[in-house]
């Protein structure tokens, strides 16, 4: 090894670096490799930290099946299959996305990175009105869980209250990209016009669920088809206005006279669906309903964080392509973003059918 | 050959290093440099382990007497519980990685930084805010009593600070997923040319192997302690049986990550006595590649044996039956590397200075420690020693005998390397010596009271216990004493210590081959690859006052290689 | 490892072919359709099992050629995969020793209904 020459002296003046080759990277590549194990690894941390719901969705499904097979008649499936297919499109043009990067055509990736971003607030439009729906038929988590059958009427206000966020933030991007537009900063007005695109595809999507639940439920308002269309759901119900009355009368309930014949069901009913709504006249169904509604909201819910989180990194992204940064040897955070982006279509790909196809 | 001149440039101490090329606060609050941020790691990690120390001695001083000497019933569970968070969350787990670790790593790989800067940095910040969430509990006058486990459903029902302290230990469980990502890539991918798997040093494959359960079990505390506090506001079911949830879960999900987050805790003080043994006894480590797979094989298994945590939790014969039996299979990837320290030792030339000290330490404790844990792993004993003080002194031998011995050694093995000073070896030596007399002291008779039936976590006892706790309480002063007399010694080196040079113990890892302290870039010379533990490749140099790479010498004044190079 | 002088490197950009983008987006699309169609079904106790078959397809999919890992390093795919095994780990060894003592959990005092009854003292957060 020739090292003790004075050519071994290593000179540290960055300056001559590429911009976007950290100081501390040989090359472009490693630079590369390091990202891309980085972010594998970061995924793996996902799906672990997703990995607890998973077993509690598992545990509390084997060991109560009735009460899942009871709750997901309160989703709409044709509302979550067309969410998929909204997010699946997303992870579609994400993979465009890259591709163009890798090609480095900024522009091709900018405009990709765009349409990802509708989709991902279209998609998390289309679960405020699942939700805000929930919401007023008090389905909540466990404790506080009391579902009452009544038509809603006009605008849920819970859906109201979940958009005044988005509704700011669109104002505030449109007021951004005119004044950029403006002061002739034209790349920022790209920007935020760019953004208020985005939270216009939330609004679009909270319509487009709206006015889909408006068309399954035959022009009625009360759009819980699947569960007005199941006798098992109505008989539960009706069972549970009984309840009601039997909880006032007994305010004061034996609660361990309760889980008695809680327990006692599970044996002689478990998986059995006729069964299980008949056993529902001892005790209330919709008490452990309300646990599948608890996981239900802490899995969608935290995958709707993540969603936020993803349109947070797309926004960083699609900065960066109309700064034109992308090129054939630097085109990394568009791929790491893409891959994470994936992972939350990933994770969804399997919520879909455990949440929504239970039968 | 290199001249004179360039041995000087390379090795002697310079007059312009990472410690001072840049001032001010600034320089370093937004500093992306590995070694100034281990440095405030270091200097977190150490507060947090003086805090929590205080703690500990609170208690042990309530303990002297069988009443209870000076703490409320209340304030004795809040003080435990409080010690025993931050000394989990906040020392030990980030104490060799995060501070040592990122010192050391990159200079190993003869690399110029992790392999993610920003991301380090942002590790620390959350420590710092987690660390703070952990004290805001405290300030928020209802502190914490649920222990450092927060089982459930006590710690749904408490009115304690549970949110503010989980919501601690989450963010600095992303702090730790942080460290361990970025060592994970540094390794693979920053290597120094030339340098294989194989020609890591061991203390390096310890960090890779913490760093995967770091990455793999991290991440499930973070759900664990998400549901618990959405358990905690909205009882949401799944944790509280009063909603039909199921308190034994919580105790799975939690243990699905703190067991092998014990191992978080004790691989890396492993891959340091691993350096320490060999550097010090002047000998090739023995079984290298028996000691590098240990540490994964310890980093597999210890996924696999969560549940003995759980014997007297309910779960199940089967469950608990599966775990005690894996359970004592993680004895022998350790006993691997205790036989291979041992080996190792043999006809060495060992140096008996201080971190040599804190290393012979580490393999006795460790020794009782790792031993005593197989008393627990064992069924029908567990069911006598559960939660007593028999657990306690189990895990302060691994602990505090092991991981803090160890990170006192490792400290002091890497000082002259990292201040470019050494310390004062005889009071070095005098700390080493407390803290291991203070530590037997302390933890010795609580094996005694323990098997004997003193249940932990009680604030007062029976008056038979007293003379055990006295003893006990004693030897805690004097370890508190030896931890303190450590850090001033080491503290007074790095300011007034004499220079030393780069390389004053002959270590022939790569970090060793640029100065004390080094370069902001690490090395100004491409660092000549050796295997870390041949140690006659290293060779003395009069000029310099050090052991210099053999390439790099004189050759006039070469002396001839005693070993071969390689095996 | 350390990669050096990158000019003799071929480069590391593999864009996946566009029409296989599509295909796959298509195929996607088809399985959503199906597993819609096969939860209409009466399947009993396949129902589940078909579902999940169906999903895994779908991840499949969008792992090998959306995530690229068909072009990917062999250790980034070993290590992402790995994760899958430590949940089942997970799942497998609580699902084992839930079941042994759900009982105890089923028959114990449940909290008065919080519609009617307040909840528990909540601890003020």
């Amino acid at each position: 090894m020739a090292v003790a020459d004075p050519d071994n002296i290593l000179e540290h003046d960055d300056h001559h670096h590429d911009p976007f080759i950290a100081h501390h990277f040989e090359s472009a590549e490693q630079q590369f490799d390091s990202g891309k194990l980085g972010i594998w690894i970061f995924l793996v941390t996902e799906v672990l930290f997703f990995s607890g719901l998973f077993v509690a969705y598992t545990l509390y499904r084997i060991h109560h099946p009735e009460i899942f097979q009871q709750a997901h008649h309160f989703l709409d499936k044709n509302l979550g299959a067309m969410n998929t297919i909204v997010l699946l499109f997303s992870s579609l043009t994400m993979a465009l996305g890259v591709h163009a990067a890798q090609n480095g055509d900024n522009k091709k990736c900018g405009i990709y990175t765009l349409i990802t971003m509708v989709c991902a607030a279209m998609f998390l439009g289309v679960k405020a009105v699942e939700y805000s729906h929930k919401w007023d038929l008090g389905i909540f988590v466990r404790s506080t869980f009391d579902y009452a059958e009544h038509h809603p009427e006009g605008i849920s206000p819970y859906l109201i209250k979940l958009s005044v966020i988005p509704a700011l933030l669109l104002v505030g991007f449109i007021g951004a990209s005119v004044f950029s537009k403006m002061t002739e900063k034209d790349l920022l007005a790209k920007f935020f016009g760019g953004m208020a695109v985005t939270v216009g595809g939330y609004f679009l999507g909270a319509l487009v669920g709206l006015g889909f639940m408006a068309l399954t439920a035959g022009g009625d308002a009360h759009a819980s088809h699947e569960v007005a269309a199941s006798p098992l759901v109505l008989q539960a119900m009706s069972i549970d206005e009984d309840e009601k009355h039997d909880e006032h009368s007994h305010e004061e309930g034996d609660h361990d006279h309760a889980g008695d014949d809680h327990a006692h069901d599970d044996h002689s009913h478990d998986g059995d669906h006729g069964h299980a709504a008949h056993g529902a006249a001892k005790e209330p169904m919709h008490r452990d309903v309300g646990t599948f509604f608890s996981i239900y909201y802490c899995m969608t819910g935290l995958h709707a964080i993540h969603i936020i989180a993803g349109i947070i990194a797309l926004a960083w992204v699609f900065w960066r392509c109309l700064a034109l940064h992308w090129r054939p040897d630097y085109f990394g955070p568009v791929d790491y973003v893409g891959l994470y982006w994936h992972l939350v279509d990933l994770i969804w790909i399997y919520l879909f059918p455990l949440l929504y196809l239970i039968d | 050959m290199a001249s004179a001149e360039i041995r000087n440039k390379i090795f002697d101490t310079p007059s312009v290093n990472y410690l001072n090329h840049q001032k001010g606060w600034k320089s370093w609050a937004f500093t992306l440099d590995h070694k100034r941020i281990g440095i405030m790691y270091l200097i977190g990690v150490t507060a947090a382990l003086l805090l929590a120390g205080v703690f500990a001695l609170v208690l042990r001083s309530h303990l002297f007497s069988y009443q209870g000497a000076m703490l409320s019933d209340e304030m004795y569970n809040q003080m435990f519980t409080l010690h025993g968070a931050i000394m989990v969350f906040s020392f030990i787990i980030p104490s060799v990685p995060a501070a040592l670790g990122n010192i050391v790593l990159p200079m190993m790989l003869g690399a110029k930084d992790v392999a993610f800067p920003r991301m380090n940095l942002a590790s620390f910040y959350l420590w710092i805010i987690g660390t703070g969430c952990l004290f805001a509990a405290i300030l928020s006058g209802r502190g914490l009593d649920t222990g450092w486990t927060f089982y459930t459903p006590y710690s749904i029902d408490t009115s304690s600070a549970v949110i503010f302290a989980t919501f601690g230990a989450f963010v600095l469980g992303f702090s730790s997923i942080f460290t361990g990502l970025n060592f994970l890539v540094t390794i693979n991918t920053m290597r120094a040319p030339g340098q294989t798997w194989f020609k890591l040093p061991l203390f390096l494959w310890s960090l890779y192997a913490t760093s995967i359960i770091q990455v793999l079990a991290t991440p499930v505390l973070g759900i664990t302690l998400l549901l618990l506090i959405a358990e905690r506001t909205m009882h949401i079911g799944i944790f509280d049986p009063t909603y039909g949830g199921d308190p034994v879960l919580f105790q799975h999900f939690f243990w699905f990550y703190s067991h092998p987050a014990v191992y978080i805790m004790i691989l890396p003080a492993m891959g340091i006595i691993s350096e320490l043994i060999s550097v010090y006894s002047q000998k090739r480590i023995f079984g290298y590649s028996f000691i590098a797979f240990s540490s994964v094989a310890i980093a597999l298994l210890g996924f696999l044996v969560w549940g003995h945590h759980m014997f007297t939790s309910g779960q199940s014969p089967v469950v608990t039956l599966i775990f005690s039996a894996i359970t004592f299979t993680v004895a022998i990837p350790s006993a691997v590397k205790v036989f291979n320290w041992l080996a190792t030792l043999y006809k060495g030339s060992i140096l008996l200075n201080t971190p040599m000290c804190y290393a012979l330490s580490f393999i006795f404790l460790f020794g009782i420690g790792g031993l005593t844990g197989l008393f627990l792993g064992t069924l029908s004993v567990d069911i006598h020693l559960h939660d007593t003080y028999f657990v306690v002194a189990h895990f302060h031998f691994v602990m505090v005998g092991g991981t803090l011995t160890a990170f006192l050694g490792g400290l002091f093995h890497w000082w002259p390397k990292i201040f470019g000073r050494m310390y004062n070896d005889l009071m070095g030596r005098v700390g080493c010596f407390l803290v291991f007399a203070g530590f037997n002291l302390t933890f010795f008779p609580q094996f005694v009271m323990g098997s004997r039936g003193m249940p932990r976590r009680y604030a007062s006892y029976d008056p038979e216990f007293q003379i055990f706790h006295q003893w006990s309480t004693v030897g805690a002063f004097v370890l508190g004493i030896g931890i303190v007399v450590s850090f001033v010694v080491l503290a007074y080196a790095a300011f007034r210590g004499p220079r030393c040079g780069s390389n004053p113990f002959r270590a022939a890892s790569l970090e060793w081959q640029t100065s004390s302290p080094p370069d902001f870039h690490n090395f100004i010379h491409k660092p000549i690859m050796t295997d870390p533990y041949d140690f006659d490749s290293q060779v003395y140099d009069e000029t310099l006052d050090t052991y210099i790479p053999r390439e790099l010498a004189d050759p006039a004044k070469v002396p001839p290689r005693k070993t071969p190079a390689h095996h | 490892m350390a990669g050096s002088n990158h000019s003799d490197h071929p480069p590391f950009n593999h864009p996946a072919p566009l029409p296989l983008l599509i295909g796959v987006f298509l195929a996607l699309v088809f399985l959503t359709i199906l597993t819609l169609v096969t939860s209409n079904i009466e399947l009993a106790q396949f129902a589940f099992a078909i579902a999940m078959l169906i999903a895994t397809a779908k991840a499949a999919l969008v792992c090998a050629f959306f995530m690229h890992m068909f072009w990917d390093k062999g250790f980034n795919i070993l290590f992402f995969l790995s994760s899958t095994l430590f949940v089942s780990l997970f799942i497998g060894v609580t699902l084992l020793d839930t079941g042994a003592y759900k009982e105890s959990i089923d028959v114990f005092p449940r909290a008065a209904e919080p519609a009617k009854a307040a909840a528990p003292e909540s601890p003020a957060e």
